[in-house]
Formats: C-alpha cells, structure tokens, sequence
C-alpha cells in the first residue's frame, strides 16, 4: 500500500465542553460506512482486506459485525451471491483496491446477469493520487460500469452517508443488481461529523414501475381467457418478488400448465400436477413442445434468454405473447411482444388474480401434455458397473426428500440437478444461469448456508469448477458451515466433452482431465470428512450417513465418464428439434 | 436509418462515459454527438446521431438509456419537427488567386471568415449537418487543410404539425 494520506487528526486541545463533544461525535469515513452497514440491516459481509481497505477493517475491529473471510475475493463475492439469492437481501462485499477489485470482476458480472442484488465496496487509492498508476490503483468505476445496475466513486465524506443509502436502495429495488460503491482511502480516514438530518436518497433518474397498467392487464385476461393452449413461462422475477403463492393462486384457478427457467425453478413446486418442467436446451420434451404449440404464452420475470429459446425464429411460433417484466427493456427485446406489461410480478399477478376474469378451457389442452410427459419423460441407461450422474442426483433427492438448498457450478452436473432435483420449496436453487460461471456452486453454498444456518445446504459441482474455488475449503470448519460438497466426478469437463463429441467428432481437446486431486483427502487436509462413492450401493450408504450428518463433508462422487445430457437442442436449432428425447 | 435521440442526464462525472459505453456495449454506431449544460443547474443535455436498421434496434436504445440511473429522460425526436444545428470550423487553401472565387462560392451558405492567413482562410459555418456536408464539398477541390466539426445539437419546435409513431411497447 502506498498513498498515505492521513487526513485524520483529531484536535487534542479540548477546551470548551462544547468542543469536547464535537470531539465524541466525529468519527471517519470507516467508522461511519460500518455502522451505515449495521442501520441497513446488514448481518454478514463477505470480504478480503488489504492495504487500501485497513482503515475499514480497523472500523470493523473496534465495531464488530460478522466477517466472512474468503480466501479469495472470487470466493467471497459468490458467497454474497448465494446468500442474496437465499435470504433475498443484499449480499455485503468488502476488497481491497486494484486486484481485490478486479477478482470481484466475475461475480458482479454474474449478478448482474441473474439480477442479484449486491452492494460492493472496493478500497481505492487516496484521492490525490487516482490517475497517476499508483500502487494497487484500478479504474474500478470505469472496469465495472457495463457490469454493474450503478457504480459510484466518493469523493467527498459528506456524501457517504447518502451514496450508502442509495447503494443499498438501487441494489435491492426494481430488477435488482449489483452497486459498487469505491471509496479512496483518505475517504475512509476523513472526519466525518454527523448531522441530526435523515439522509435522503436522491435519485430522479430512478423510479422503476411496479404497478401494472390496468388497460393492458385486462387485454391480457381477453387473451388468456381466448386461449386454447395457454402456456405460463415462470422466471426468476416470481421469486425475486416473492410471488409463489400468486403465481400458485392463478393457474390452479385458471388450470394454466406452467414452465421454468433454469433460474426460475422452485417458482412452482416441482411436483406440481401443472408443472411441465424447465424448458430449454436441456428441457423436458413436455415443456419445450409446449412452448412450440401453445397459442397464449405468458412470460412472468423471465428474460426469453438463447438458452431458453433456441432457434428465435420458431420460438412459440402460434403464441400471442403476454411479457410480465419489472425491467421495460427486456420487454420485446429478444421475443415480439403483443401485450408488455411492465410491473412487479408480485404485484401484477396479484392484480391477475383480483380480476377473477374468465377461465379458458384448458381440458384438451392438459390431456395432450400429460400425455407428452408420460411418453417421453427424462431418461437414462442404467449401468450396473457405475454410478449414473443422474441416478446420484436422484439419491441425494430422496434422502434429502426435496428440502435442500441445492447450488450449482455450470456444465453437465448443472443439468442434471435442475432435471432431476425437483424442488419443494422456492429460494432453495442457487445456480449460474446467465454468465454460467464456474466455481460458483460451492462458494454460493457457504453464502446460501449463512443466510439459512439451518437448512441443509448441498453444493452439487463437476470436478472442473470446483478447484476453481476449492481454497474456500478452509471456511467450513473455521465458521462451522456444514455444507455437503457433492462432486459429480467423472474426470473430465463435462459439457465441453458432450460437445466435442456431438459437434466436433469427438476431438476432445483440452477437456480431459484425469490428472486431479485426491479430493478425500484433499477434504481431510482441511479437516473436513471425506468420502468416496464408487458404485451405487456405495451411493446409498455414503450419501446418507454424508447428507444426513451436520458437519462439512465432501463426497467425491465417481460418476460414469462419458453420459450426456439429455435431451438437447443443438444450438441453432428450435425447440421443437429435439435430439434425445426418447432412447431410440 | 438515421435517428436522433437527445438524453437529459444528471451532470455528474463519468455518465458521458456511461451513455457511450453502453451504446458501444449493445453495438450501436455513434455517428455524431454533442453535450452541453441545460438551463438548470446540474443538469446537461446530450444529442447524438446514431446509424440503426430496426425499429425493435432504437426501441432497445431508448429503454437501455433510460435504465441508466443519471439518465432522467431519453427522446427520440427523429420523427418530430425538430430544430437541428452543427458548427464547423474548415481551413481551406486559399492563395490570393483563388481567394475571391471560393468567396463568392461559399457565399450562399452564409458562411464567415474568422481566421485569414497568406494561403489559407478558416471559415466557420453553421447549419444543419447535412448544410455542412454540402459546404465541405464544394470546398474540397480547392483543398481542405483541417476540419473541425460539433456534433449536431437539435430540439423539437414549439409547434408540432405530425404525430410520431408510438414505441411498440405503447401501443
């Protein structure tokens, strides 16, 4: 560290009492972001210090608040992330100036793309030397400004309390996302003297629209109530707005079938009779051949994402569109859109509902789904020499009976848990859907566990991405997390294989990894149990002593090497192109 | 197609930044822009000109701007009667023969004097960009040494006589 700029110098020679209490109430920029954190609410932060950050971590030290201390800045910000997507409140992170801050880069990337709201505070390099490539200097306002809902950078102390107020509300309001807030460190040494006025937030450019037009809800009751094959495509906006029971509420009324994302799954329980599964590249045959032939589709807080519509120029190709978005931008950008309603989903189907407009008849409708799923449901080739990944998927399932909090990293392991753990409860998958980051499944597991110490939390990863972010092994037994690492461990990365064979005649380049760790006792280094699982009788046992047990453990899950996922569209093609739908 | 979309934003460091880095991040041509301060305090309005093949391309823009959390308002005004002026500032070679006739030829575009040297003379000319277009042209065989161009700044008049189509998601 460099940039010693000590601004703060308490005036010694107290005479007057008037003076003395000035002297009580001045405090710095550090000690005032600290308790600004407390009046939030804030409970956890995630963070890694380092030289431009000391004087806020020696806030923190004299006003203690719980300090979640990864061993990499990577590692702390998916922590943030699964706690955000879990608690629904603004996951906390706290890094150094420079490459404290850019290891950050990722993870805002990511919860950016999966709106999760994060405040981000990043030291940064006395005021007086910013530009002049000083030690550990980053523009992380300028490195973070595509990726980021808003950044700010202090430049004066009595704006602070202000930036922070704004920073927590932008985070965590309208489509919400992550707010980095930058902080020179003669910022955090300045004195500070508070005033008894209530800090404002002062935001005109930011007024997002919860309340759906009433003109356009009743278009879109006509359109339902017309419809003959109406189809709900549920996304994550259901869950960040808390709008399960809503959602639940409208198509039991309406008998509408409903499907999800990958991000918005335990939007609607897994084993509801209206569930068709999660369309997409890797979706039922069910679901996406709904959204081929459904003529009514409305989209609650989903995005119309490539992964999820395949080939746009055969996506819903009979369906009126009905988009449901707090953010007007998603609206009609990628999927013509015929009624846009732009509003909470909370609140918007809460005015659906209200409505009690005619039902459409959906009989016919559901019996031809029903059928659908019956023929062609999820399959696999069972293998008595091995575990089957999805089978594994399937145990962890029934020993935890669909309570878990499931978190993934990204690739084939991804796909299964989404196909084949069904969830019971919303708020409990905490995935990479829209970056796809690896690395991400076990980190989030430790952020997801915090905000629910009592749930059992079970990290699902490939052996790729978790030795992306394997140092966070030190966490477990350090903060007592009892988090289950699952490796789904087939020595290879999965996916990039599945495509190398289907699409590149099977060059496996670069995806073949058998050279790794003794993950048992890679987990023993670290003092956490480790257990392995070769055949399925071993699956049996070890997952249930392993998930059922409350302390960390890592079992590494020896899985057949060369399954694939399915079934798939290949990129390029529509929905209705299925490949590996049935075994024939 | 051309469009024109004026941006009011909050007058704070880096949202120029902000608003180019965000057409750059969607893939949108800036062809000319122009930022200057409003009539109230604080506040500053940008112009620019951007190069776009759908309707569903500036739909996109517009809504992307208005997310920006310094942006208080985003127009676009391509399709109203608006008021749109450049000012460039053009060295043209002018020995003392060719003097009086470049004069004479630029002299319907109102254009003035404002610098005059032995062999160049610098006009400035201001107009609509397409005005300016027409005026570097007809300067440019008698060679032009520099050229300097604003950005086009524009507004909408007072009286509107047609009505502009509606966004889609209006409709």
């Amino acid at each position: 560290m460099n940039a010693g700029v000590q601004v703060k110098q308490v005036e010694n020679n107290v005479e007057s009492e008037e003076d003395m209490e000035l002297v009580v109430k001045q405090k710095d920029g550090a000690d005032l972001l600290i308790q600004a954190l407390k009046d939030q609410g804030v409970d956890v932060i995630f963070g890694y210090p380092g030289g431009a950050v000391l004087p806020i971590y020696d806030a923190l030290y004299k006003n203690p608040l719980r300090h979640v201390l990864a061993r990499h800045e990577q590692g702390a910000i998916h922590a943030a992330e699964g706690y955000a997507r879990v608690s629904g409140k603004p996951g906390v992170v706290l890094a150094t100036s420079g490459p404290g801050a850019t290891n950050l880069v990722t993870g805002i990337t990511d919860a950016m793309m999966d709106s999760l709201p994060l405040v981000i505070f990043t030291g940064q390099v006395a005021s007086t030397v910013i530009g002049t490539d000083a030690f550990q200097e980053a523009d992380i306002i300028g490195i973070t400004q595509p990726i980021t809902k808003h950044n700010y950078q202090v430049n004066d102390v009595a704006d602070f309390p202000r930036i922070i107020k704004e920073a927590f509300h932008i985070a965590s309001t309208g489509r919400r996302g992550p707010v980095v807030v930058d902080i020179p460190k003669n910022i955090s040494t300045a004195i500070f003297t508070p005033t008894d006025e209530e800090v404002e937030v002062n935001l005109p450019g930011y007024q997002p629209t919860t309340t759906p037009n009433y003109l356009q809800i009743q278009k879109a009751c006509l359109a339902i109530a017309e419809g003959k094959k109406p189809l709900i495509l549920a996304g994550a906006g259901i869950l960040h707005a808390q709008a399960m029971e809503e959602l639940k509420e409208f198509v039991e009324t309406h008998q509408i079938p409903v499907t999800n994302t990958l991000l918005g799954l335990g939007s609607i329980k897994g084993d509801h009779e209206l569930f068709l599964g999660m369309a997409g590249m890797h979706g039922t045959y069910a679901a996406n051949m709904a959204l081929s032939e459904c003529d009514v589709l409305l989209n609650i807080g989903a995005r119309f994402d490539d992964r999820l519509t395949g080939n746009l120029a055969t996506f819903a190709p009979h369906a009126k569109v009905i988009h449901i978005d707090i953010d007007p931008a998603e609206i009609g950008k990628n999927v013509q859109t015929e009624i846009p309603i732009v509003a909470d989903a909370k609140i918007a189907l809460q005015t659906l509902v209200k409505k009690q407009s005619k039902s459409p008849e959906t009989t016919a409708w559901l019996v031809h789904l029903r059928e659908m799923q019956a023929s062609y449901p999820l399959w696999y080739d069972e293998d008595p020499s091995c575990v089957l990944p999805q089978q594994a998927i399937e145990i962890i399932h029934r020993i935890t009976e669909g309570n878990a909090i499931v978190t993934t990293d990204v690739g084939q392991h991804q796909m299964w848990a989404a196909q084949y753990y069904s969830l019971n409860n919303p708020d409990h998958w905490v995935t990479s859907g829209g970056l796809g980051t690896m690395g991400f499944g076990f980190p989030a597991a430790i952020g997801a566990q915090l905000a629910k110490p009592n749930a059992r939390v079970v990290a699902i990863v490939g052996d790729g991405g978790f030795q992306m972010t394997t140092q966070e092994l030190s966490l477990l037994q350090e903060m007592r997390i009892p988090v289950k690492i699952v490796i789904l461990n087939n020595e290879v990365l999965g996916m990039v294989r599945q495509w190398q064979e289907s699409f590149y005649e099977g060059r496996y380049s670069q995806s073949l990894i058998p050279i790794q760790p003794d993950f048992v006792k890679l987990a023993e280094a670290y003092d956490i149990k480790g257990y392995r699982i070769q055949t399925l009788e071993e699956a049996e046992t070890v997952f249930k002593e392993a998930l059922l047990s409350d302390e960390p453990v890592l079992i590494d899950c020896r899985v057949k090497k060369h399954e694939k996922v399915y079934p798939m569209i290949a990129p390029g093609k529509g929905l209705h192109e299925m490949i590996g739908v049935s075994r024939e | 197609m051309k469009r024109v979309i004026t941006v009011t934003v909050i007058n704070q460091s880096g949202v120029l930044n902000r608003v180019t880095g965000l057409l750059m991040k969607r893939q949108f041509n800036i062809e000319s822009i122009s930022v200057g301060h409003l009539e109230q305090p604080g506040m500053s309005k940008m112009t620019f000109i951007v190069n776009v093949e759908e309707e569903r391309k500036i739909e996109q823009l517009v809504k992307q701007l208005q997310k920006q959390i310094d942006v208080i308002k985003v127009t676009d005004i391509t399709d109203k009667a608006i008021v749109m002026r450049e000012l460039a500032l053009v060295k043209v070679i002018s020995p003392p023969h060719t003097r009086s006739e470049i004069n004479s030829v630029v002299e319907p575009f109102r254009a003035t004097v404002i610098d005059t040297s032995k062999n160049v003379v610098t006009y400035q000319i201001a107009g609509n960009p397409d005005k300016i277009e027409a005026f570097i042209d007809l300067v440019r065989p008698y060679g032009i040494k520099e050229l300097s161009r604003t950005g086009a700044t524009a507004f909408v008049r007072e009286t509107q006589k047609l009505q502009s189509p509606q966004l889609s998601i209006l409709k």
